[in-house]
């Protein structure tokens, strides 16, 4: 690997861009593309940039093969983002698991006392209304939105921004009976049942969580699931 | 920053020390392998190490191809796997298999 190849991938990174390095394995020759676009390297193969584009959605590094050989595309994207809705008891055991994880991870509470940063050191805090928040945090295919407060007025809002997006994974909590009503309002609002499904209620895996960490483990593993196996 | 990002940060820093860095990067896996495609390891010419492309198991042959091509040797794919003797011998006891891509940074 050359080392201008490597300051020119890290310098994409570090404006925020999705990156993808590739390597000719029968060659040994090796080529840059940044957002889509051949930045350094010999043209493509046919199909090469589809694949790219299919290993940044899927977040996975992989080998293909093609006209030039099998070639390998090492995806560079940006971290993957964790929106909290509720600066509660299971947010408190659910952020640091996250950011574990590897989830960049950002709290919202409007209300006073909750998003402290006694209670959620080293993490990004919001306290905006939910709505006005998530629209200035515009959720990508490489978020997840768990909402957390079982309050219509700070999670419905927050779920209406979610809902517009592209985020991998919605979770709501709250009972069965909590989730059919919320889905009622939220088609008040305009959403479509098929979009409606984008939402997981009630959040997380069936594992029998019960404890505040048990049920951050149950939506941990739920997003992992999403992200892995159905993006 | 994700590991890989870390791993490209630091063989770059090493190269500008002065030393010679050679990259092993996971290209293929079959079966239970230990770590997933694009994990990396990085190593320099005093036998510097950071990440990892196993479970520590073909790591010293992977370092041993990594001298190579830090010397000047074209880059080149290894293979590890239980039908291959080289990694019976080095022990990749998972019963998964890998291709390990290593090149020089230059």
């Amino acid at each position: 690997m050359k080392v201008a190849l490597a300051e020119r991938l890290l310098a994409a990174r570090e404006a925020g861009r999705r990156a993808c390095l590739l390597r000719f394995l029968k060659t040994g020759e090796e080529a840059l593309v940044i957002e889509g676009e051949l930045v350094v390297g010999p043209d493509l193969p046919d199909g090469v940039l589809d694949a790219i584009e299919r290993a940044h959605r899927r977040d996975r590094s992989t080998t293909i093969e093609t006209a030039a050989g099998p070639v390998f595309l090492q995806v560079f994207n940006p971290p993957l983002r964790l929106i909290v809705v509720g600066a509660v008891h299971i947010a408190q055991a659910l952020v640091p698991m996250a950011a574990l994880t590897g989830y960049a991870v950002t709290v919202i509470d409007p209300r006073r006392g909750f998003a402290t940063a006694e209670r959620f050191p080293n993490v990004s805090l919001l306290d905006a209304w939910p709505d006005e928040a998530m629209e200035s945090l515009a959720p990508d295919l490489r978020t997840a939105v768990v909402t957390l407060t079982h309050d219509p007025k700070l999670d419905d809002p927050a779920l209406d921004v979610a809902l517009r997006s592209e985020a991998f994974y919605i979770g709501a909590l709250g009972s069965k009976r909590t989730h059919a009503a919320r889905l009622e309002r939220l088609r008040a609002l305009g959403h479509a049942p098929e979009a409606l499904a984008r939402i997981h209620g009630p959040a997380g895996l069936d594992i029998g969580a019960e404890s505040p960490a048990e049920i951050a483990v149950s939506v941990l593993a739920q997003m992992t699931q999403v992200l892995r196996k159905e993006g | 920053m994700s590991e890989a990002e870390r791993l490209l940060q630091e063989a770059l820093a090493w190269k500008r020390e002065g030393r010679k860095v050679a990259i092993a990067t996971v290209v293929t896996t079959w079966g239970s392998s230990p770590r997933p495609v694009g994990s990396m390891l990085v190593v320099d010419d005093r036998g510097r190490m950071a990440g990892s492309v196993s479970g520590g198991c073909i790591e010293g042959a992977v370092v041993k191809e990594a001298q190579a091509v830090m010397e000047g040797a074209p880059p080149r794919l290894l293979d590890f796997g239980v039908t291959n003797e080289q990694a019976w011998e080095v022990g990749l006891a998972c019963g998964g298999k890998v291709q390990v891509w290593v090149e020089a940074l230059s």
